[in-house]
């Protein structure tokens, strides 16, 4: 299947489309902590780095399938997610934030210490298994189980957690134990955008996830629409293919991501779809009833 | 060598209260995690090194010089990326606008100034004193001493003058003090000027202490402080003192006594470990939620 | 046969004791007022039995389960919904999914069944939408599903928040300042809707309420509160002639 697409882009294309692919199921996941139950997490890149190194580990030294090896790397991201999601995310917001940084630094201290994934001179040979079908068959699984997820009861309730804590406990929801799910779910898509990002680039680094990795990747949430699906998606392509085109003024990428941020809060800080509802769209070109209406 | 290593411990964590005051007073007052406060303790010591390095002045016009200028740089910052969201955006919003700050600031620096370690020119003779077996160096020396007059200052500052009365005011109730005729802009601006000259006074005697001043430097102070405020209590301006020594303590036993390895990751544990099993910290009182 | 029982009731916050030894008995299907001066300790009433604070001292009884220390979530579970003096919507969500949202705690699909789209939660999902579109319907909002809750004029908002409460199906419903707000039609109207909540939904309803009028009109008997006791309590007749109430509250013009 690669082979016949890369007939047709080129290479240089190719590589940013898997990219954008690998960067939407890290965002989704994000998006579900943070967009959508408003809890901000700004350790994401340490999910990730768990999923890369896990699975990288498991298909190099331990010649696991590579399937397999994927889901063990999202379940290892996902247990981690989980047991620090339990007892932290009863604090408030900001304070999560804080642990998801020290989180995600304590496990990168973690790599570059750790024999079994080369410390930190990088981990190499790591064989190049992710293929651009493999990435958007996932990414387009992962968009649909958000979607349903987002427009069932758990999702609503997610928002609701986000609106507004106290009535979603009046309402029976138990906050903190959604909380922690999302946070598990979201920790699960970063560990699997790991395990594809270390299979596609076959070298990784502790430095490849980083702070100003979370960052990027909450840039894409927050830039697209916080809780929004097609938001994230957008923010996603925007700030993959961005710096690609921008090379030229590379240096001054991260000027433009810190003043991005302080200008998309004042201005628009539900981002750029955030508050653009589908339903409005229909609204204004037909009279015609419509059923969904979540963002 | 335990005493010596305590010294040093003492030396760092007193950088830390410096920065982790700030934090804790604008948490306080606004509760915001100014996440730009780490890069205007990098910005304080390199207005330090310019001083220095061109115009040749002393530590203590220095300190001075780095301090008044940042303050002017905490109260832009406010003005700008803070105050327009104040009131009408969530609490994420002005996080994330924080966030957007520091990001910009470090990038700036490293800009202007290139990536590498710049060294501090030789700003005064290095002795080393003998209190019995224990060598301190005449920089730790000023860090200590430094530390603990503006440490004493602001605590007098806070309890005795009417700016001070208005800061307690306000960190209890903003709204109230606000209806009570409090100017609570200027009192913010206040906060962030007081904070950001603690911070870069820290700044710049960091980059003496250890004789290297970079544009990242910033960002891992900042989130040790940021323990050390929440290690403390945040909130709480003794809190954040105690905070900021038991963390420097900590950082050097470990690094002294278990691996240098992990010396990073030290604050972090101690940050989780804090707010899973006292989120309210050493000295801060337990808050309920409002209805 | 009492909904809820309150037995001596004591909340102190730091020195401030804001109840003090309250006894409160509902009964099925009533319509029970409290009122009382600002600071009275009405609005913690409320904050007490929805448990989100625990009492400092006494106990709560609702159908014969003792309420302390729940927490909140579960005593929505079990049937007592409210709404707030300061109204508490999910504000980006539209309206109709405020009040599905409302539903939460009495309906069942684990976030996989949601996910995979399993028959049980489809099945949840549409009762879950009727029930919501007959409770808009019930709230004269639903032409206004899908609008933002932060798009709702005062009063529209206020009874979306009832008709959230209610998608919770409550045996106990609490309203905190309901009329705050609203116009004398408004307050006819919302009068009107209590009575047919009532009768509909076979509820019991305890109503804090500044509005003599309202309070007078549909309760069916009315405890007074006054730094935090309770001075008196009976039918409307009674408290509008109650000594005490007449000094400490209704004062002369009443």
């Amino acid at each position: 299947m690669d082979a016949i697409i890369s007939q047709y882009i080129d290479a240089y294309y190719f590589r940013i489309l898997i990219l954008i692919g690998i960067n939407i199921i890290l965002a989704l996941g994000l998006n579900l902590t943070t967009g959508v139950t408003g809890q901000l997490s700004m350790g994401h890149a340490g999910f990730m780095s768990l999923g890369a190194y896990t699975s990288a580990i498991l298909t190099v030294h331990f010649a696991v399938p590579f399937f397999a090896a994927l889901l063990a790397g999202a379940l290892v991201a996902a247990l981690f997610g989980f047991l620090l999601g339990l007892p932290t995310l009863r604090l408030e917001g900001d304070y999560l934030a804080m642990v998801t940084i020290g989180f995600a630094e304590i496990v990168r201290v973690f790599f570059l210490n750790f024999e079994p994934g080369g410390k930190a001179v990088g981990f190499s040979g790591i064989p190049q298994v992710t293929t651009f079908t493999l990435v958007w068959i996932l990414v387009i699984i992962v968009i649909y189980l958000n979607y349903k997820l987002l427009n069932s009861r758990t999702g609503r309730a997610m928002y609701a957690i986000r609106e507004n804590e106290i009535a979603a406990e009046a309402s029976g929801v138990n906050t903190t134990q959604l909380k922690v799910l999302a946070f598990t779910l979201g920790a699960f898509l970063g560990g699997l955008g790991g395990g594809l990002f270390a299979h596609y680039m076959f070298f990784i680094e502790p430095g490849n996830f980083g702070f100003m990795k979370s960052i990027e990747l909450l840039n894409m949430v927050v830039l697209g629409g916080m809780g929004s699906i097609p938001g994230t998606i957008l923010g996603s392509i925007i700030l993959t293919i961005a710096p690609e085109m921008l090379r030229i003024v590379q240096d001054y990428r991260l000027l433009f991501y810190g003043a991005l941020l302080v200008i998309l809060m004042i201005f628009r800080p539900n981002g750029l779809l955030g508050d653009v509802r589908f339903y409005d769209i229909k609204k204004r070109f037909s009279r015609k009833e419509v059923k969904s209406c979540q963002s | 060598m335990f005493f010596e290593q305590l010294i040093n411990g003492l030396t760092l964590g007193s950088t830390y209260a410096l920065i982790a005051l700030g934090y804790t007073m604008v948490y306080g007052i606004v509760q915001l995690i100014n996440f730009a406060h780490g890069e205007i303790y990098m910005f304080g010591a390199f207005a330090g090194l310019f001083l220095v390095a061109a115009f040749g002045v002393n530590i203590f016009w220095a300190l001075l010089g780095a301090m008044a200028f940042c303050m002017l740089l905490g109260v832009v910052v406010e003005r700008i990326a803070y105050r327009p969201l104040r009131g009408k955006s969530s609490r994420l919003s002005a996080l994330i606008s924080a966030i957007g700050v520091s990001i910009f600031l470090s990038t700036l620096m490293a800009l202007l100034r290139g990536t590498n370690t710049t060294r501090y020119p030789q700003v005064m003779s290095d002795k080393t004193f003998h209190l019995g077996s224990v060598e301190v160096s005449s920089m730790q020396v000023i860090i200590l001493l430094v530390s603990a007059l503006l440490m004493v200052g602001l605590q007098l500052m806070i309890q005795k003058t009417r700016i001070g009365k208005a800061m307690r005011a306000c960190s209890q109730d903003i709204d109230a003090s606000a209806l009570m005729g409090i100017n609570v802009n200027r009192v913010i601006s206040f906060t962030f000027a007081i904070g950001s000259a603690l911070a870069a006074a820290g700044g710049v005697m960091v980059g003496i202490y250890y004789n290297a001043v970079w544009p990242y430097m910033g960002t891992m102070a900042g989130l040790k402080a940021f323990s050390a405020a929440v290690l403390g209590g945040i909130g709480s301006v003794p809190g954040a003192m105690v905070g900021g020594l038991t963390l420097g303590v900590m950082e050097i036993m470990g690094v002294a006594y278990l691996s240098s390895s992990y010396k990073d990751a030290i604050a972090f544990a101690i940050l989780i470990l804090v707010l899973i099993v006292r989120p309210q910290g050493l000295m801060g009182q337990k808050i309920s939620k409002k209805v | 046969m009492s909904v809820l029982t309150l037995e001596c009731i004591s909340q102190e916050f730091g020195g401030l004791r804001a109840l003090d030894s309250v006894y409160l008995s509902i009964e099925e299907k009533e319509i029970f007022g409290i009122i009382g001066p600002n600071g009275a300790g009405k609005t913690t009433l409320f904050n007490i039995i929805t448990g989100i604070y625990v009492p400092t001292e006494g106990s709560l009884i609702f159908n014969g389960q003792r309420l302390n220390n729940v927490p909140a979530y579960e005593i929505a579970q079990m049937g007592i919904a409210r709404t707030f003096q300061n109204i508490r919507l999910f504000n980006k969500l539209s309206v109709l999914d405020n009040v599905r949202t409302g539903s939460y705690g009495v309906s069942h699909s684990g976030f996989m069944a949601g996910m995979l789209g399993l028959p049980s939660s489809r099945r949840e999902e549409k009762k879950i939408l009727s029930n919501a579109l007959q409770l808009l319907e019930l709230v004269d909002l639903a032409d206004k599903r899908y609008e933002y809750a932060d798009n709702l004029s005062y009063g529209e908002q206020r009874r979306l928040e009832i008709a959230r409460a209610l998608a919770l199906e409550p045996k106990l419903l609490l309203l905190d300042e309901p009329a705050a707000g609203m116009n004398s039609t408004e307050k006819e109207e919302l009068m009107r809707l209590i009575r047919i909540i009532r009768e509909q939904r076979q509820l019991s309803i305890i109503l804090v309420e500044h509005d003599m009028n309202v309070v007078m009109n549909i309760c069916e008997r009315i405890a007074v509160l006054d730094y935090g006791r309770k001075i008196a309590q009976g039918t409307p007749e009674e408290i509008k002639n109650d000594d005490a109430v007449i000094q400490s509250y209704l004062g002369a013009g009443a």
